[in-house]
């Protein structure tokens, strides 16, 4: 005798227990703390705050321990918790200008005034696995650390080939940008809204469609004119006092290329643009999205569009939010069962027919 | 939970979707975009329909909601539990008690009544979209009422396989003007959109899109004079309570090929069996 | 007899390239207009604009619609225009894959015309597609098939069909024997022919080959740098070629 199965609400509470349960892992090993995680996993805190939309080192450090390291499911707990967050109002746009950078290099120049920085970059480690963090062995002393980060403000690179007027001017645009997180994502979309549905992309995706510029897919010559790290102050606008005040500071990594261009039917030939700016320490991710950034300007600056998919606006920002992403790949794992039986009477009675047809023609 | 608001969404989100629901109703059929919100759960695990259910439901309402036609599915579960603890709403799974009801592909069996709402969880609300995979282009051809490539798709089918061979999410076309996604329902509910005493709504989180179909509006499933549209199911009575005008579920009983057919609609199920009923494999 | 199209100084230009510059004629009904000019002159340029494709800097294009009589089609709404594009008018691409849905039938490709005015009978929309490719030379038994197994002449046949079902009043053709083996262009220009003259066809046809004009077009415009150098009655202009450009052309086709 068949029952129809229910008491889907203890097989999910137990699971839940089962799940908290692998969490911990081995209880006798020492748990870890939100600290540790924050301060020893940075580049996943970072990454994150970058993508779940939410500049918190402490809330994305719980998130990562929740997740158990699955850093899209910890990027989802911060989106759906940044999501029930009142709005007090909007910062004035941070200065990146005046960053106290911990690192800043350029590609273009050899040398530029504000000095190129390597700061703490993997760049030139040789990558062998280091046996003495196992043994857990003392932290390393730091020699090249400076004292201080670099003086603010460190000019800005581009500036310079601006003055000669051999790159796309940049003006200043104070139209307030359109917001992803109030507003339906609707095409065409322009270029701040782009930027912003980018900088929260998922870094790999973003990394894979820079990529594929650089393999030819609509090639557009980048060199990182800049990329630079360090914090910059944020600062409110408060009605009650009528000017700014610093309510505190964030860090960023910003990225600028600059790229060939040898003009169009509409536009001189001079280097142009490419930006991205993330939360945190993320630099691979800011030059990815600066190469998609430029890609998707094909239009404005009159390029062909040579069907690639980083040129192609509605491909990009409808398939870069991972959360997005990730909700509807795993969604197949619900029940689908009406669906699929209705599909399968359709196939029964496709292949009865295909078979009444043989039959007949025998 | 107290740290949250009523049914979760705050006042103000609520407002956007119920203007967006006002909207849809005036223009039935028609997708209104919407400022969907990050929930607490997966994008494509019913978002879209939690949104709605958030910002329609009030505090005296009886919620229900099924998954595949059952109360008792995880997913289903998983979101009454969710507006329980959230909303604090009395739940019900008897059909004709619930004021609203949350549904994935299913539209319950037990005809539906005025002051009801059947609220749906919609994965792909663009009918278009596979036959044109552009937004832009999709909604221009709602615009301009552009609808020949969906005949197209179905004359295909035809001369492939000599019917229409799409068996669920069967498109539609509302008061002669909107083509419409129904939501992957199986073709069978298809009939009971049209004209039901009851409000329908659509809620997609993760396209962002709400629609909806307002009391006693007229829905037509496309289709070819000479190849009209036909609801179907597997051709067996439940074996639980008998019906025979219900969808079924097919369930496998062992390892040998045996197997068995009971109504998708739990509640649809019980209901005739504590009146009675019996199919063939009841007890 | 009033003008079926009307064109008064259609200008497009790209940046400071000119595309086409000032043209202006009238197309009567049942009368097929030839373009001619070599790659570069402005003919496909001035083709889109007409059609509704490309939105001319001035000039107007003027269409008598059935319900409307003479419109201007830039100043139209996007649906109107769009309406039109699907009702009578049609246009023939060079390329067949461009004027074809590669991956729908060939009887669907013609249905779609139909049913995208409303045509809800699948038995009448196979019967008119099966008509259409007997019309074209099609097997009937490729109804079924896609035209990504046809050949580059079957191809471009099936185009016309699709294009032709509607009775459309206006056909543009841009190189419609373009890219095709002189053998099956032949049996191309034949059949275009016989449409022509069976079904009283107006039509605009764009080409390099001024063979394809000889047959189909009974006056022609010769294009050159986005500008029409000369124009008349097609036998005419190319038995007694006033303008040294048309010479040229002429005498270039004539050695081959």
């Amino acid at each position: 005798m068949y029952v129809a199965v229910k008491g889907g609400e203890r097989a999910i509470e137990n699971a839940h227990g089962w799940l908290a349960e692998e969490r911990r892992g081995d209880p006798g090993l020492a748990e870890l703390s939100v600290a540790q995680i924050r301060e020893q996993l940075a580049l996943a805190v970072n990454r994150v705050m970058a993508e779940g939309s939410l500049y918190d080192p402490d809330l994305a450090a719980l998130a990562i321990k929740q997740a158990r390291g699955d850093l899209i499911e910890a990027i989802f707990l911060i989106r759906a918790y940044r999501t029930t967050l009142p709005r007090f109002g909007a910062s004035a746009p941070v200065e990146t200008g005046r960053m106290a950078c911990d690192r800043r290099i350029s590609a273009t120049f050899r040398d530029v005034p504000g000095g190129q920085i390597l700061g703490p970059t993997f760049d030139y480690t040789h990558r062998l696995l280091d046996f003495k963090l196992a043994a857990e062995g003392e932290p390393p002393e730091a020699p090249g650390h400076p004292a201080e980060p670099a003086p603010a403000p460190v000019p800005r690179v581009a500036e310079f080939l601006n003055r000669e007027g051999l790159i796309e001017e940049a003006p200043r645009d104070d139209t307030p940008p359109p917001d992803l997180t109030r507003e339906p994502l609707e095409m065409p979309a322009d270029r701040a809204l782009r930027l912003q549905a980018l900088a929260r992309a998922d870094e790999g995706f973003t990394l894979s469609m820079a990529y594929s510029t650089q393999r030819g897919y609509a090639r557009n010559h980048a060199f990182v004119g800049e990329l630079r790290i360090g914090t910059v102050p944020v600062e409110m606008e408060i009605p009650e006092l009528g000017f700014a005040v610093e309510i505190g500071e964030v860090t960023l990594t910003e990225c600028e290329t600059v790229n060939q261009f040898t003009g169009s039917k509409t536009e001189p030939a001079q280097f142009t643009r490419g930006y991205g700016l993330v939360f945190g320490q993320t630099e691979r991710k800011a030059i990815s999205m600066a190469l998609v950034d430029r890609a998707l300007r094909w239009e404005e600056l009159g390029e062909d569009n040579v069907g690639a998919p980083a040129q192609d606006a509605e491909f990009v920002l409808y398939h870069a939010d991972n959360i997005q992403a990730t909700g509807f790949l795993e969604h197949i794992k619900l029940p689908h069962y009406v669906d699929f039986q209705s599909e399968l009477e359709l196939v029964r009675k496709l292949r009865r027919e295909a078979q009444e047809t043989r039959e007949a023609a025998e | 939970m107290t740290d949250y608001n009523f049914a979760y969404l705050d006042e103000q989100t609520k407002r956007m979707i119920r203007r967006a629901l006002l909207k849809a109703l005036a223009i039935p059929g028609y997708q209104v975009p919407f400022a969907s919100r990050e929930m607490p759960m997966p994008y494509g695990w019913g978002t879209g329909g939690v949104q709605v259910s958030a910002a329609v439901l009030t505090p005296e309402d009886r919620f229900k909601v099924i998954d595949q036609g059952a109360d008792g599915t995880t997913n289903a579960v998983s979101i009454r539990a969710f507006f329980e603890r959230t909303a604090g709403v009395a739940t019900t799974t008897a059909t004709h008690e619930a004021s609203v009801i949350q549904t994935r592909h299913r539209i319950p069996e037990a005809p539906l009544r005025e002051g009801q709402i059947l609220v749906y969880q919609v994965p792909i609300p663009e009918p278009l979209r596979f036959l044109e995979p552009r937004e832009s282009e999709t909604r221009k051809m709602h615009e301009l009422e552009e609808y020949g490539l969906m005949h197209v798709k179905l004359y295909e089918d035809i001369a492939r396989h000599g019917h229409i061979a799409t068996s669920y999410a069967y498109p539609v076309k509302v008061e002669g003007r909107y083509v419409m996604d129904p939501s992957p329902i199986p073709k069978f509910d298809n009939p009971k959109l049209s004209n039901s005493p009851a409000i329908q709504l659509f809620g997609a989180g993760r396209e962002q899109r709400i629609y909806a179909l307002p009391p006693y509006c007229e829905v037509v499933s496309l289709d070819f004079e000479d190849h009209p549209f036909e609801p179907s199911k597997a051709d067996h009575p439940c074996g639980l309570c008998g019906a025979t005008d219900s969808y079924l579920d097919e369930v496998i009983v062992d390892d040998a090929g045996g197997r068995m057919f009971v109504c998708s609609d739990t509640d649809y199920c019980d209901t005739r069996q504590a009146a009675g009923y019996r199919g063939k494999d009841a007890a | 007899m009033s003008p079926l199209l009307s064109v008064r100084g259609v200008t497009k230009r790209y940046g400071t390239h000119i595309g086409c510059a000032d043209v202006s004629f009238d197309l009567h009904p049942g009368e097929v207009m030839g373009i001619v000019g070599e790659s570069g002159s402005g003919k496909t340029t001035l083709l889109n604009c007409l059609a509704g494709q490309l939105a001319p800097d001035t000039g107007e294009v003027i269409f008598d619609t059935r319900a409307e009589g003479p419109r201007d089609t830039r100043t139209m709404s996007e649906p109107e225009r769009r309406m039109l594009a699907r009702t009578d008018w049609a246009f023939v691409h060079q390329h067949a894959r461009d004027g074809l849905r590669m991956g729908v039938s060939a009887g669907g490709n013609v249905g779609e015309r139909l049913m995208a005015v409303g045509a809800r009978h699948y038995g009448d929309i196979r019967g008119k597609a099966l008509d259409w490719l007997e019309r074209v030379e099609i097997d009937g038994a490729r109804v079924d098939d896609r035209p990504s197994t046809f050949s580059g002449g079957m191809q471009q046949r099936l185009q016309i069909a699709r294009n032709l079902v509607t009775g459309p009043r206006l056909v543009f053709m841009d190189e419609p024997t373009g890219g095709l083996d002189v053998s099956v262009q032949a049996r191309l220009l034949d059949l275009l022919r016989g449409l022509v003259r069976d079904m009283g066809l107006s039509a605009i046809i764009v080409t390099h080959d001024l063979a394809v004009v000889r047959l189909l077009a009974d006056r022609l415009m010769v294009m050159k740098s986005g500008h029409v150098v000369e124009a008349g009655l097609t036998d005419q202009v190319l038995d007694d070629p006033q303008h040294a450009y048309t010479q040229l052309l002429v005498s270039s086709v004539l050695q081959v």
